[in-house]
């Protein structure tokens, strides 16, 4: 029978949630790596059981976990307790915590500096990882959106990372800029046409893509308008907050920005906007009906000053006709004093039929919608803040 | 033996209890310490110092004989107690958020 299985990561804790297909009983296990900030887990599609975390503190830094059990059990990736974290020759081995920007005279770029908050350049630091994108097609290829802004992958199942730094260093890197919750790497999205087209996106710099697996770089923001940036139009400053597509359509991209929700056609080459009647076009997520390409979803949030929903009803709003016209859902959702966020990361659809749609709040509710919205039940109330929501649909 | 108590969080980490006793040829110092410590746990690797530059992670404190040794050149000499395992080195998360 088929199932879902739901990752969700937290302030305090990584959760995994499990149903049937009906998606009415849910079996909740966690926290997994308790009192860590767990900023997403994501699932292999090349083998459902293998997840990997990005689990993060302010005290002890990055660390990257892996199961290749479905989340029962965990490990780092890296050197094994009690063999010599160095091999032959005395190099590094693995280290699956390691995360160094790429500055070596082969393929490395200079450390570069980028815009920070007093308008001075900073160099690049490395915080934590934000986005944890696996391979379509190898369980051991997987990407790592992070903070300071850089895109890395592993092709050894999370035990080594290696920057590609012709994003870093493509020219644009001066320019970009922290938003308020730092400069980050927060969207990948992997082309299952082309293995060579990866789409990623950073707050505040914009939407960035690859024709060559990640070798070279070009931002994609034409179309974007942003009044709160000197230049309304540049080229990079935008504050992306999360893109989407249906894998079906990979040249089509939805864009949830700072303000703002966009659409391109053309593979980002250029944008429009599709705000229509939202009744405010700032939010975080956006995700895309997992057989409807052109049924989008977005969760208005009042302003950039003001992170909740407007009125204090908490309001799923849904396109069926690829923007501009927009319908409130709230049946089962909280219609009064309802001040919660929900983060870039924490909306997420399955492929079941109807498809299943699930969304996070930093008031530890977690949402689903078996019937792509029409209706919503609370599957967890109390957890700490979310921060991601994944789903793996499992046969 | 030295002995090491680690925070809690990294004792989940690196599936221990509450003190780790590491064996150390030569001088003992901070650097010494750590060093065999990441070799004997190599997840804890990047999450007391950085990967790279070896430098203390900003919100940890080591504490020896109710000294406060964080501030200290890695290279120091630790007290003789630390050395002889008579004393434990404290590895401390700082009192801060939540």
């Amino acid at each position: 029978m088929s199932g879902v299985r739901l990752l969700v990561g937290t302030r305090k804790g990584a959760f995994v949630l499990t149903s049937d297909g009906k998606r009415e009983k849910w079996g909740v296990s966690g926290p997994h790596f308790a009192g860590w900030e767990i900023y997403h887990l994501k699932g292999s599609p090349a083998d459902p059981n293998r997840i990997f975390a990005s689990q993060t503190s302010g005290w002890f830094g990055q660390v990257i976990q892996r199961s290749d059990d479905g989340g029962k059990t965990w490990t780092q990736p890296g050197t094994p307790p009690g063999e010599s974290t160095t091999g032959p020759g005395g190099m590094p081995k693995g280290e699956s915590n390691k995360f160094v920007y790429d500055t070596s005279a082969e393929t490395g770029k200079p450390l570069t500096t980028h815009q920070f908050y007093d308008g001075n350049q900073h160099p690049w630091e490395f915080k934590r990882v934000w986005h944890i994108e696996p391979s379509p097609t190898d369980p051991d290829t997987v990407y790592a959106g992070v903070e300071d802004a850089a895109l890395f992958r592993s092709t050894d199942g999370g035990q080594n990372w290696k920057e590609l730094s012709g994003l870093r260093g493509h020219g644009t890197g001066p320019k970009w800029q922290p938003g308020a919750g730092g400069m980050c790497l927060h969207t990948v999205i992997l082309d299952p046409a082309n293995p060579n087209r990866i789409y990623i996106a950073i707050s505040a710099a914009g939407a960035f893509r690859t024709d060559d697996g990640g070798n070279t770089w070009k931002p994609i923001n034409k179309g974007l308008v942003s009044p709160y940036i000197p230049e309304p139009t540049a080229e990079v400053g935008h504050c992306v907050h999360h893109v989407a597509m249906h894998r079906s359509r990979p040249n089509v991209l939805f864009m949830q920005k700072h303000w703002d929700v966009m659409r391109s056609d053309n593979a980002g080459d250029s944008w429009k906007e599709i705000s229509g009647n939202l009744p405010t076009d700032f939010g975080f997520v956006i995700d895309v009906h997992a057989h409807d390409p052109e049924t989008i979803y977005v969760v208005p949030i009042k302003s950039d000053g003001e992170h909740y929903p407007p009125e204090g009803k908490l309001r799923v709003y849904r396109s069926k006709s690829g923007g501009n016209e927009w319908e409130a859902l709230t049946k089962g959702l909280p219609q009064s004093n309802c001040y919660v966020n929900v983060l870039r990361d924490a909306m997420t659809v399955d492929s079941l039929d109807k498809c299943g749609v699930y969304f996070g709040t930093t008031g530890g509710q977690v949402y689903c919608s078996p019937d792509a919205g029409d209706s919503w039940t609370p599957i967890v109330e109390h957890l700490p803040a979310v921060l991601s929501v994944e789903v793996q649909t499992l046969a | 033996m030295i002995r090491v108590v680690l925070p809690g969080h990294l004792r989940a980490l690196a599936r221990v209890g509450a003190e780790v006793q590491l064996h150390i040829e030569g001088t003992v110092t901070q650097r010494s310490v750590l060093d065999a410590l990441e070799a004997q746990y190599p997840m804890l690797r990047g999450t007391i110092r950085d990967h790279v530059t070896h430098e203390r992670r900003p919100f940890l404190r080591f504490f020896a004989c109710e000294e406060d040794y964080s501030l200290e050149p890695p290279d120091t000499p630790l007290p003789d107690k630390i050395a002889s395992g008579a004393e434990p080195l404290l590895i401390i998360g700082a009192i801060a958020g939540g």
